[in-house]
């Protein structure tokens, strides 16, 4: 039982981080119809700026929070301007290729500035050891868990209620109509590209809290393929569910399994759903009436 | 109010759609925009609104003016702000968001997004039936309640002008005769110019102001509705009647096939 609790909680974190990337996935692939292979490097690069400006600099924690982030929203808004936005019409193959270049891109420009070098993160998180349920776990865990709950929240009702959310689902929906009624589509792409890039970047922050800061965080970039084609390619509460159950599925495979079967069950997830299930599950089916 | 001048459309830099096309849209007013199939009827909307650009179009002579600005060159976003809004074809409504949101939606350019609430329950008045379904998904509703959500979503944007392109498409002749009620009323209550597109001759011409026929990417004949009516070629080619004024008959359709006089 007690395992179990560990288990449970550590898969929840690695979930929950799982979810904030692919959430920015799903949501570049919603607005835009890119597939964003650069995502796992977003990820990265919240991580080193982090550490830049908490483990280099010394500041503060929470200023180190908010500037990172400010500094991903406007990454992505340069991508989006400099990158994509010539690339508006190409075929998707060529769009693939580009996200592609511009993962390796980030990742060679972070290790150029950094290294590659594994470095310890300035644990900003207390991790203390505490009792919950009878389970020993430590704190660490739990604030990322929360941490990643307030932001998917966050998420949520900016889709739901704001009119900014609700424009760019508009777009996701149809383009044209969209812009038929004033929504500026390249606004919104440019919005889809830096809201990505800024979960993303809070995702990194917390696997870097935990793991530490290192070239292999771009790894979970390739994670999030098995998440979002479990959860629905164009879902956002699909990303969330997807992210916890993948992150769950490799804790529990890990811990009562073990051979290294946690890092290759997403994949035979991914493999499993697109036999079932293509869409996902919750995944848009074009909606047919009756 | 609103004016094409001399006006010609390229589509692919090579495909001649408007050749010459001119119209005047007066204050207040119902105006008709009919003609067949491929006539020109929705790139002339297009043009207005600035739709043209996604589709490789562009607007190649002549100028558009709303309220004595030019229009031609502005993108979509900033056509919408002054105050011109399309009702595009076949409904387009925005599948997987709720009826609500749809119509918030429509008001994304709106300055006072504080009297969204005050004007959605507007629309509701005009539309009772989307009131019953203003949580769900928009991709469910019968076809005549995604038009009257199209419609309704153009209302929330509080628009000078409205052009409705082709309201009737596959709707039920009741439905139609009641949309086409809201969008007289619409237009005395609201005080919205309309500009209507349709190839339902006969109940576009019993709602508008003045009405204009266009064929191959001109406007070939214009005039009153009673006028209109009245002519010979109009009777027989967009309302189905004989010179006698009553409904033809197979039967006596023989050799004699009446020809186009305006275009030779």
């Amino acid at each position: 039982m007690d395992q179990f609790l560990q288990l449970t909680l550590s898969g929840l974190t690695n979930g929950a981080v799982l979810a904030l990337a692919a959430l920015g996935f799903v949501l570049i692939y919603k607005a835009s119809d890119v597939l964003n292979f650069a995502q796992g490097e977003f990820l990265l690069v919240g991580a080193y700026v982090m550490f830049a400006l908490v483990g280099e600099l010394g500041w503060h924690w929470s200023i180190g929070i908010v500037v990172t982030v400010l500094i991903a929203v406007a990454l992505g808004v340069v991508l989006e301007r400099a990158v994509l936005r010539p690339m508006i019409g190409e075929p998707i193959i060529s769009l693939i290729m580009v996200t592609i270049g511009l993962s390796s891109l980030l990742r060679a420009i972070v290790s150029t500035i950094w290294g590659t070098d594994e470095r310890a993160f300035p644990s900003f998180i207390p991790s203390e050891p505490i009792k919950v349920l009878g389970a020993t776990v430590t704190t660490d865990k739990l604030w990322a868990i929360g941490i990643a709950a307030v932001f998917l929240v966050v998420f949520n009702l900016f889709f739901r209620r704001s009119s900014e959310g609700i424009a760019m689902r508009a777009v996701a929906d149809d383009q044209q109509a969209a812009l038929s009624m004033g929504i500026s589509v390249k606004k919104i792409f440019a919005m889809a590209w830096s809201i990505s890039a800024a979960t993303a970047a809070i995702g990194g922050i917390i696997v870097a809290n935990i793991l530490g800061v290192s070239g292999n965080i771009s790894g979970l970039g390739l994670q999030v393929f098995p998440v979002v084609i479990l959860g629905g390619l164009d879902s956002i509460p699909g990303a969330v569910i997807g992210g916890i159950i993948i992150g769950l599925l490799q804790a529990y495979t890990g811990g009562y399994v073990g051979f290294g079967l946690n890092s290759i069950i997403p994949f035979v997830v991914l493999v499993l759903i697109l036999m079932v299930k293509p869409y996902g599950l919750f995944g848009q089916e074009i909606i047919e009436r009756v | 109010m609103l004016s094409l001048n001399n006006i010609e459309v390229i589509y692919e830099d090579v495909i001649l759609v408007l050749k010459g096309m001119s119209l005047q849209v007066p204050d207040g007013q119902i105006v008709a925009l009919l003609g067949a199939n491929g006539a020109g009827k929705s790139t002339t909307l297009k043009a207005i609104s600035g739709l043209l650009k996604p589709e490789n179009g562009e607007v190649t002579d002549g100028s558009i003016e709303f309220q004595g600005e030019p229009i031609h060159t502005m993108p979509a976003e900033d056509v919408v702000r002054r105050g011109i809004f399309q009702v595009m074809e076949g409904r387009r409504v925005f599948e997987h968001l709720t009826v609500e949101e749809n119509l918030i939606a429509g008001g994304y350019t709106r300055a006072d997004r504080n009297n969204l609430k005050r004007d959605i329950e507007m629309v509701y008045t005009y539309f009772p039936r989307l009131k019953e379904r203003m949580k769900q998904a928009a991709g469910y509703l019968s076809g005549g309640e995604q038009q009257m959500l199209a419609i309704g979503r153009a209302l929330m944007a509080k628009p000078k002008l409205v052009m409705l392109d082709e309201p009737s498409l596959g709707l039920a002749p009741l439905l139609v005769q009641e949309i086409f009620d809201i969008i007289k009323r619409i237009n005395e209550e609201q005080n919205t110019t309309i500009l209507l597109v349709e190839q339902n001759a006969l109940l576009a011409l019993d709602i508008a102001h003045y009405a204009y026929i266009m064929e191959n990417g001109r406007i070939v004949m214009d005039g009153e509705p009673d006028n209109l009516r009245e002519n010979a070629d109009v009777r027989e080619f967009y309302l189905g009647l004989t010179e006698v004024g009553q409904r033809k008959s197979y039967r006596d359709v023989k050799h004699y096939k009446r020809r186009k006089r305006w275009l030779s």
